[in-house]
């Protein structure tokens, strides 16, 4: 039986109801917030400031440090341990490679720029709506960087292609890939890209194009979030 | 061909295209690539003659040569004091740009600024790894005693300050407070305690709608009547 309709009824290319606030967090340098149906993101940026311990220098460049909590009743399952875990680290780690490409941080040598991104609610792609609040967030605290990153996830769920996908789907009880994707705006370099389950070598393909058509929704998204804090205080 | 295709004073953010073909430059926290100009940072578009930059609406405060700015001795050294300046980086301030007059050899440097203080003091020099040199020997630099220290973002330094240092003789004259602004987004106010008070939310007042036009004016109804 192939996969004709969505759990939640949504088109195959459709994604989930998002939303994107810039400045949520007073006390950072700059923050903003994701929500892509029930994924909730809160990225913080702090910084550039002193890097310690000081062996983690760069004396050519700054360098991005990443945190990324999920917190403890955030998922439809079991309690999540707070703190760090294996998944965590990993997935702050693949953020922080996906934001440094378009980084430019060569002005503040030495120095670091933390990204704290936690969700508070959780329902798949939680990675691509951290990746897309933290580029809000960097853009917000005004640090220098040759373009926006946005993400989202593709996927196909027993032999159809299909974009943003929740935790049903990801569950769905058929052959089911779920990829993350990051793309920049202007040239469309992918700078995530990873893969769970099987695909096809021409749906992989496929569902790549869609990516690249649902990053640019995301983008839209990002820009109207920074433009309006300062419209906002231009109507007052 | 070649155009504009922002507004002067339109907001843009990063990766956003200012302009294409070649006849224009690009400036301040903008890149060319290929034949189009882009934007690196989130702020507003401004054009001068050929060339297109970009002034920030957020973001650090980057060190230069000649600013006026309020640190935080943090250090004492054999042969001068360290500064906390409010950026990823530390300043040094020699003995001999401490003061006019001749220190000798053995002296006590924390007798004349200990650990803690702060002070009013200049940039002399900014390398490529920004390492900063201080110094406190020119006229209308010295160390901070009393009143209050107000943090604000160092992008809003202009507007504290306003068009020929309008907007902050005003603030002196409605309060009759004292009040320094250093280029790293630290004020200092001293006055009576009350007026202090005022001066410091006339100055977090400022920074919170630095967007709007005629700012000066509403400050001034704001400091006689109270007035928003």
């Amino acid at each position: 039986m192939a996969y004709t309709e969505r759990v939640d009824g949504r088109k195959f290319d459709e994604l989930r109801p998002m939303e994107a606030k810039a400045g949520v967090i007073p006390n950072a340098d700059g923050s903003a917030l994701v929500k892509a149906g029930k994924t909730t993101a809160y990225a913080a940026v702090y910084g550039p400031r002193e890097l310690f311990p000081r062996f983690k220098q760069n004396p050519k460049t700054g360098i991005v440090r990443c945190h990324y909590g999920m917190m403890p009743f955030s998922g439809s399952g079991e309690r999540i341990r707070p703190g760090n875990s294996r998944r965590s680290q990993e997935i702050a780690m693949v953020i922080e490679k996906s934001l440094n490409a378009m980084i430019d941080l060569s002005a503040f040598p030495n120095a670091v720029v933390d990204i704290y991104v936690d969700l508070p609610q959780t329902d798949a792609g939680t990675r691509c709506a951290a990746i897309s609040a933290a580029s809000i967030a960097l853009a917000d605290a005004g640090i220098p960087m040759k373009d926006m990153i946005s993400s989202v996830a593709v996927g196909e769920v027993d032999g159809t292609v299909v974009a943003d996908l929740c935790y049903d789907e990801e569950a769905y009880d058929a052959i089911v890939s779920d990829i993350p994707v990051a793309m920049t705006h202007n040239t469309k370099e992918i700078t995530l890209l990873q893969m769970d389950g099987e695909i096809s070598k021409e749906d992989l393909m496929k569902a790549l194009e869609m990516a690249s058509v649902a990053t640019d929704k995301v983008y839209e998204l990002q820009m109207k979030a920074l433009k309006d804090k300062f419209a906002v205080r231009l109507e007052k | 061909m070649s155009n504009i295709l922002k507004k002067e004073r339109e907001v843009v953010i990063p990766g956003e295209t200012i302009a294409e073909g070649m006849d224009y430059l690009p400036g301040d926290n903008t890149y060319r690539e290929g034949e189009k100009i882009f934007s690196k940072v989130l702020g507003l578009v401004g054009v001068t003659g050929r060339v297109m930059k970009i002034t920030p609406l957020s973001g650090p405060y980057i060190p230069m040569t000649g600013d006026k700015i309020i640190a935080k001795v943090f250090d004492i050294t054999m042969s001068g004091w360290r500064f906390e300046t409010n950026t990823a980086y530390s300043a040094m301030m020699n003995v001999k740009d401490a003061s006019s007059r001749f220190i000798k050899r053995d002296e006590d440097l924390s007798k004349i600024l200990a650990i803690g203080e702060y002070a009013v003091v200049k940039i002399t020099k900014v390398t490529s790894q920004n390492l900063i040199d201080l110094t406190m020997k020119e006229p209308g630099l010295h160390s901070i005693s009393g009143g209050r220290l107000v943090k604000i973002n160092s992008q809003k330094v202009p507007r504290i300050i306003g068009k020929q240092g309008s907007m902050i003789s005003l603030i002196k004259e409605k309060t009759g407070c004292n009040i320094t602004v250093g280029q790293n987004g630290i004020v200092w106010i001293k006055g009576e305690s009350e007026k202090e008070l005022l001066a410091e939310k006339a100055v977090k007042m400022i920074e919170a709608r630095s967007h709007e036009e005629g700012l000066t004016e509403k400050m001034g109804k704001f400091l006689t009547g109270g007035e928003q």
